[in-house]
């Protein structure tokens, strides 16, 4: 601050420079979360960490300069200059088949972020009863999602989650061992609905999400606590059919955040 | 460019000899768009040539079927680097909507349903070198690629062929349209690589 | 909208690396006013036309332009021009007062 502020003029307020650049990512982990789906793992010097929600745009160049992007979400907390990407192969993509499929542990791209301020969740450090949180997740749309139950579970906060996770059958369940650990612990719920195929043994049948799977549960403790905020994220026809559902169930919009994937995440 | 990804070479072919500076095959058809997808029933659907004395002629779907339809194929390339080789549509060629036009105008924009617009030359639509065209690869011309009804125009590079055809304004002055006028080359020969504005 | 006309739609979130790197700033949290419609939602919220010549924001109410990016290899195109506003959040105010001269 100059002499001018000291003065009494008001301080010219900053917007801070938040331009995200392409940076080399190299490859150093890899996970797989489905036959279709996998977790990649790049380092990438200079990473400013990140918020859970945001994404990443990521370049690949092919060796004539042909180049093509794609945004995905991160699924894990920061952790150093370490940013993990959860990817679902969409048949006839052009990139999805290469992360999901060819690419290689020291292979290397470029990724652009972390971005995204719309979309993401931090605790409410200042409010004396935490508001809870509805994560609607549609196919691949969990990955954001699962970003934000590891950074509650990371942070220790007495956040009440709620992950209402909807997929086709139970093949594509991605991170479905952490997400059966999920379950047991305090404060997170976590609910899967089969649209195509339910497993046997499972009581609600196969069919897409309703405002009956949305409703908070009554014995899920969330009464006496500030209304909850929802995020939502996956496919567009997917997502939308949720926050017409939300409104019906009387969430305000500003309650609801939305990220839509498209048809395909190609 | 810095970092080039070992492996990664999209769904691309070995380059033909016949192709454009700077394109390649794409064995997709990739869907390109500056809007939503319009779904227009042919019921409902027009095509109006405005001279720009602002005198209309308009046809629907079943004028356009009654016209003189045939076979197209043509090697098709976007500004974005694919190409396609022989693609094969079926519709009517541009000529015949300007028949009985009279105008003095030398330049055309045409309209998209959804508000899209693009220039060119009316010489460019003449002399069998663009079509409106309602079938694509013996079906019908499906909406996500511009149907019902769209133009082709395979000199120039495919934003030219507009999407979701409902009209043409003719102008006697030449006036961009929605890329023309932002970035991309007022004309766009692929041959001549004429994609941006100043090359 | 119906569903089967918005299943090919992404949202601000998938243009907003781009946009932020123009900006240098993050937008997804903007507040857009639409020029035609006048409604307002958040740059995220919008809707977006990335796999184009270009990459456009809609308004998700009227379809309306709000704004489009053109990369050349010689330039950068934007234009705001259906846009009636955007407003920025500001950083928290009390990180900026606490600021200390020289910083």
């Amino acid at each position: 601050m100059t002499e001018l502020a000291a003065s009494g003029t008001r301080p010219r307020t900053k917007l801070t420079d938040q331009r995200p650049r392409w940076l080399p990512a190299r490859l150093v982990g890899l996970r797989s979360e489905t036959s279709t789906a996998r977790t990649l793992t790049f380092e990438i010097a200079g990473w400013p960490g990140h918020r859970a929600g945001q994404h990443v745009d990521v370049r690949l160049t092919a060796a004539d300069g042909y180049s093509a992007q794609r945004a995905y979400s991160i699924s894990a907390p920061s952790d150093g200059v370490r940013v993990s990407i959860t990817v679902q192969r969409v048949r006839g993509g052009e990139v999805s088949p290469y992360l999901v499929e060819d690419m290689e542990l020291g292979d290397q791209l470029e990724v652009r972020g972390p971005i995204g301020g719309w979309f993401v969740w931090t605790p409410s450090a200042k409010a004396p009863v935490e508001q809870p949180v509805l994560l609607v997740g549609g196919g691949s749309g969990v990955v954001p999602l699962m970003a934000m139950v590891r950074e509650r579970i990371r942070l220790d906060s007495g956040a009440p989650f709620r992950l209402v996770y909807s997929v086709r059958d139970a093949a594509s369940v991605i991170y479905a061992g952490e997400l059966a650990q999920r379950a047991a612990d305090e404060g997170i719920l976590v609910e899967l609905l089969y649209t195509r195929e339910a497993p046997e043994g499972t009581l609600r049948p196969a069919g897409r999400v309703t405002h009956a799977d949305l409703a908070t549960p009554a014995d899920a403790g969330w009464a006496h606590r500030p209304a909850p905020r929802a995020y939502v994220c996956g496919p567009t026809a997917f997502v939308e059919h949720v926050i017409g559902s939300l409104r019906d169930l009387g969430y305000s919009d500003h309650s609801i955040r939305a990220e839509r994937f498209g048809p395909s995440g190609d | 460019m810095g970092i080039v990804t070992r492996g990664f070479g999209g769904r691309r072919q070995l380059e033909a000899a016949s192709l454009p500076p700077g394109q390649h095959l794409t064995d997709g058809f990739p869907v390109l768009t500056a809007g939503p997808t319009q779904y227009v029933d042919t019921g409902d659907w027009s095509l109006t040539v405005t001279t720009e004395t602002g005198e209309k002629q308009s046809w629907s779907w079943a004028d356009l079927m009654a016209m003189s339809i045939e076979d197209i194929e043509v090697d098709i390339h976007c500004v974005t680097r694919w190409s396609k080789l022989a693609t094969r549509w079926r519709g009517v060629p541009v000529d015949a909507f300007f028949e009985k036009v009279e105008s003095a105008a030398d330049y055309v924009m045409a309209h998209s349903y959804g508000g899209y617009t693009t220039n060119l030359p009316l010489e460019d639509l003449l002399d069998r070198r663009a079509w409106v065209a309602f079938e694509y690869d013996d079906g019908p011309l499906p909406a996500e690629h511009g149907g019902p009804v769209r133009l082709l125009v395979p000199h120039l590079y495919f934003w030219k062929s507009a999407k979701w055809l409902n009209g043409f304004t003719m102008m006697t002055g030449d006036e961009p349209g929605f890329w023309e006028g932002f970035g991309y080359h007022n004309y766009g020969d692929p041959w001549r690589e004429e994609r941006y504005d100043g090359d | 909208m119906t569903e089967r006309a918005t299943s090919h739609t992404l949202d601000g979130n998938a243009a907003a690396g781009l946009f932020t790197e123009i900006f240098g700033i993050d937008v997804s949290a903007v507040s857009v006013t639409c020029g035609e419609c006048k409604g307002s939602a958040a740059f995220a919220e919008q809707s977006a036309f990335v796999a184009g010549p270009g990459t456009v924001l809609r308004c998700r109410g009227c379809d309306h332009v709000l704004a489009r990016v053109v990369e050349t290899p010689r330039e950068v195109w934007l234009d705001v021009s259906g846009s009636a506003s955007w407003r920025f959040p500001l950083p928290d105010s009390k990180a900026v007062d606490s600021q200390q001269p020289g910083q």
